[in-house]
C-alpha cells in the first residue's frame, strides 16, 4: 500500500501542514502569556487605583491586540488542510477530533471574542471590576481554547476513549472522560500553556529592557519587568516540572520518540541523561536508518532512568530493543506488531467482503470482533503497523529531535536564569546599570520563539511516521490529490503568512516606539 | 420589550463608539483582518481547499466505502 502513494505528495502535504502550524504558533503563545500578564497588571490597577498601572496595562494591551488580531483565523487553515490534504485521516478520526474542536469553537472562542471587545472598547464605559473580569475571562478563554486543541492533538499521540466502527471506517468516542483526561493531554496542556506564559513574560521583559536601554518609560519598564519576571519565573519552573512529567508519560506511550530524543539505541538499566552532545554516524544501521553515536557529551548518570521509572536502575529501552523486541523486558518487536496489525486489517477486509456479498453470519461475527477487548488490545491496537514494509520505518529522524530537544531545554533553563536576574536587579534597583542584561533580555525575544517552535518540532517530528500513534501512518492519511495543488497552496501560504508576520512586526514595532499614551 | 430594545441599543452603541474612536493601529489591524478573512474564506477555501470526501462522494456511505478501501488496500 505504501508503495502506491506518491511520496512527494506526502512530503509536500507534511511541509504545508508544518508551515501553517509553525506560523500559527508564532501568534498563539504570546496571546496565552500576555493575556495573564495584562490581567495581573489590571488587577493591581483596580486594587491600588494608581493611574500608572492603567497606563501600563493599556500599553501592553495594545501589543496584545495587534498580536491577537493578526493571529485570528490562522488556525482555521489547518482545518481546511485536514479536509483537503488529509481526508482519510479526517474521516478515520471521526467525532474524536471534531468534538473537542467544536467545544473550543462554541465555548472558548466566543467567550474570548466577546470579552476582548470589552477589554478594548470598555475603558471608562463599563465599571472597573467588570472590565477587570473581562480581562481575566479573555486570559482564561485563551487557555481554554488551547485546552481543546491540545486534547485533540493528544489523542493523535495516544488514541484512547474510542472504538472503531468497521461499517463507517470511523473511530467513535465511547468515553469523553478518557479523551479529556488522556495523560498526554494533561501533560501537553500544562506544558504548552505554561510555555506560552514564559514566552509572554520574556516578551514583556525584553521590550521593557529596550525602553530602559533608550532611557524611556522607565517606570513602566521597571514595573513591567517585575510583574513579568515573577510570572515568568513561576511559569518557567512549571514548564520544567511539566516537562519532566511529559517525559515520563512519553516513555510509556511513545517509547520510540523518547529513545530517539535521547539517541538511545541500546536499552539500559542505569541510563544517564545526555545534557549536551554531538551526533556522529557510527557506521551502523537499523535497516536503512543510520545509527548515531553521541560524542562530546555531558551526561547526568542514571537521570534518564530516574526520570522515566522513578528508580536509578530502572530500565529504559533503546531503539534497537523497540524495533527488534526484548522478551525479557516484555517488549514486542515491530515485526510482531506488523503481523498483529495485518491480522486486524484482514479482519476489516473480511468484514468488507462479507458486507459486499451479504453474508450476514460472517458480518455479525467479524463485526463483534471490533468490540472484543482482546482484539482491540492485542490486534487493532497495532492496526497502523500493517502498512509498513520494514520494522525500521517506525524510527523518526533522530538528529532533528535530539538537537531540537536539547536546544529547547537549554533555552528553558536560560529563561529561568533570565527571570531570576530580572527580579534580582529590579529589587536592587540596578537594572539600568546592567546594560549587558538589558541587551540579553531584548535578544531573548527571538530565542523564546525558537524554544516554543522547537517544542512542537520535537512533538510532531518525534512521532513520525505516525499521524495517529500505532493506528495510522501519515502515508495512509493523505488524500489522493495532485502534488502540484499542494505545492501551489504551500507557496500561497508562505506568502500570506510572511505578509501577516511582516505586518504584525511592523505595526508592533511602531507602537512600541510610540510608547504608551501620556 | 423596551428593556430589550434599550439593551440592544446600548450593545450597538458600545461597539459603534468603540469602532468609531478606534486608534490608528486598531483601524490598521481591522483592515488586515478583513483582507485576511477574504483571502482565507473567499479565495483559499473556495478555490484551493475543497473538502476532498465531500466533493468527490455524494453520501457518507460512499465516503466510508472509499476510506475502507484505502485502509484495506483493495482497489
Amino acid at each position: 500500500m505504501i508503495e502506491n502513494i506518491d511520496l512527494s505528495l506526502v512530503n509536500w502535504s507534511r511541509a504545508q501542514f508544518a508551515l501553517t502550524a509553525i506560523y500559527h504558533w508564532l501568534f498563539v503563545p504570546l496571546t496565552l502569556g500576555l493575556s495573564f500578564i495584562l490581567a495581573f497588571m489590571e488587577s493591581i490597577y483596580v486594587r491600588t487605583g494608581e493611574e500608572i498601572w492603567k497606563k501600563i496595562t493599556k500599553f501592553w494591551m495594545t501589543l496584545f491586540g495587534i498580536n491577537f488580531a493578526i493571529g485570528i483565523a490562522t488556525g482555521i487553515i489547518l482545518e481546511f488542510e485536514f479536509g483537503t490534504n488529509w481526508s482519510n485521516y479526517s474521516w478515520f478520526v471521526g467525532d474524536i477530533f471534531g468534538a473537542p474542536l467544536a467545544v473550543e469553537g462554541i465555548l472558548a472562542f466566543f467567550m474570548e471574542s466577546t470579552f476582548v471587545a470589552v477589554m478594548f472598547f470598555g475603558w471608562n464605559k463599563v465599571g472597573k471590576k467588570f472590565h477587570l473580569a473581562s480581562t481575566w475571562l479573555v486570559a482564561v478563554g485563551a487557555s481554554l481554547s488551547a485546552l481543546w486543541i491540545l486534547v485533540a492533538n493528544s489523542w493523535m499521540e495516544n488514541p484512547v476513549g474510542m472504538v472503531f466502527n468497521p461499517d463507517t471506517a470511523r473511530n467513535e468516542m465511547n468515553s469523553f472522560r478518557d479523551v479529556i483526561l488522556n495523560p498526554v493531554a494533561v501533560d501537553k496542556f500544562t506544558h504548552t500553556v505554561t510555555s506560552g506564559f514564559v514566552l509572554g513574560s520574556v516578551f514583556v521583559v525584553g521590550i521593557s529592557s529596550w525602553f530602559l536601554l533608550r532611557h524611556r518609560e522607565e517606570i513602566l519598564a521597571r514595573k513591567s519587568i517585575l510583574i513579568a519576571g515573577i510570572f515568568g519565573l513561576i511559569s518557567s519552573l512549571a514548564v520544567a516540572l511539566t516537562g519532566d512529567s511529559s517525559a515520563r508519560t512519553l516513555a510509556q506511550v511513545q517509547p520510540v520518540k523518547f529513545a530517539a530524543m535521547e539517541a538511545l539505541y541500546e536499552g539500559k538499566s542505569d541510563a544517564g541523561l545526555t545534557v549536551i552532545g554531538a551526533l556522529t554516524d557510527s557506521g551502523g544501521k537499523i535497516g536503512e536508518k543510520t545509527v548515531y553515536d553521541v560524542r562530546l557529551k555531558i551526561v547526568i548518570p542514571r537521570m534518564l532512568s530516574i526520570m522515566t521509572t522513578g528508580e536509578g536502575n530502572g530500565y529504559v529501552p533503546g531503539l534497537k530493543d523497540l524495533v527488534n523486541g526484548n522478551p525479557d523486558k516484555g517488549l514486542l518487536s515491530v515485526s510482531e506488531m506488523m503481523e498483529r496489525g495485518r491480522y486486524a486489517r484482514q479482519v476489516l477486509t473480511d468484514y468488507k467482503m462479507a458486507k459486499e456479498i451479504g453474508d450476514e453470519a460472517s458480518l455479525a461475527a467479524l463485526g463483534a470482533r471490533f468490540r472484543e477487548q482482546d482484539f482491540i488490545d492485542n490486534y487493532f491496537r497495532y492496526f497502523g503497523y500493517s502498512f509498513f514494509d520494514h520494522p525500521w520505518q517506525v524510527i523518526p529522524s533522530v538528529p532533528v529531535i535530539f538537537y531540537s530537544f536539547r536546544i529547547m531545554v537549554g533555552l528553558g533553563f536560560f529563561f529561568i536564569l533570565l527571570f531570576v536576574l530580572a527580579i534580582f536587579f529590579q529589587s536592587r534597583k540596578t537594572l539600568e546599570r546592567h546594560r549587558w542584561f538589558l541587551w540579553i533580555s531584548l535578544f531573548s525575544i527571538p530565542l523564546v520563539y525558537l524554544a516554543s517552535e522547537l517544542g512542537w518540532i520535537v512533538t510532531e517530528m518525534g512521532r513520525q511516521p505516525w499521524i495517529i500513534q500505532n493506528l495510522m501512518p501519515v502515508n495512509i492519511a493523505v488524500s489522493n490529490i495532485s502534488t502540484g495543488a499542494v505545492q501551489t497552496t504551500f507557496c500561497l501560504f508562505a506568502v500570506l503568512f510572511t505578509a501577516l508576520l511582516i505586518a504584525e512586526v511592523s505595526i508592533m514595532v511602531r507602537q512600541i516606539k510610540n510608547g504608551p499614551k501620556h | 420589550m423596551t428593556r430589550i430594545a434599550s439593551a440592544l441599543r446600548s450593545f450597538f452603541l458600545f461597539y459603534y463608539e468603540g469602532f468609531r474612536t478606534m486608534s490608528w493601529w486598531g483601524k490598521k489591524v481591522w483592515l488586515i483582518i478583513i483582507i485576511k478573512l477574504c483571502i482565507i474564506f473567499l479565495v483559499l477555501r473556495l478555490f484551493f481547499f475543497p473538502d476532498f470526501l465531500k466533493s468527490n462522494f455524494r453520501s457518507d456511505g460512499e465516503r466510508s466505502d472509499y476510506v475502507i478501501e484505502q485502509l484495506t488496500g483493495n482497489k
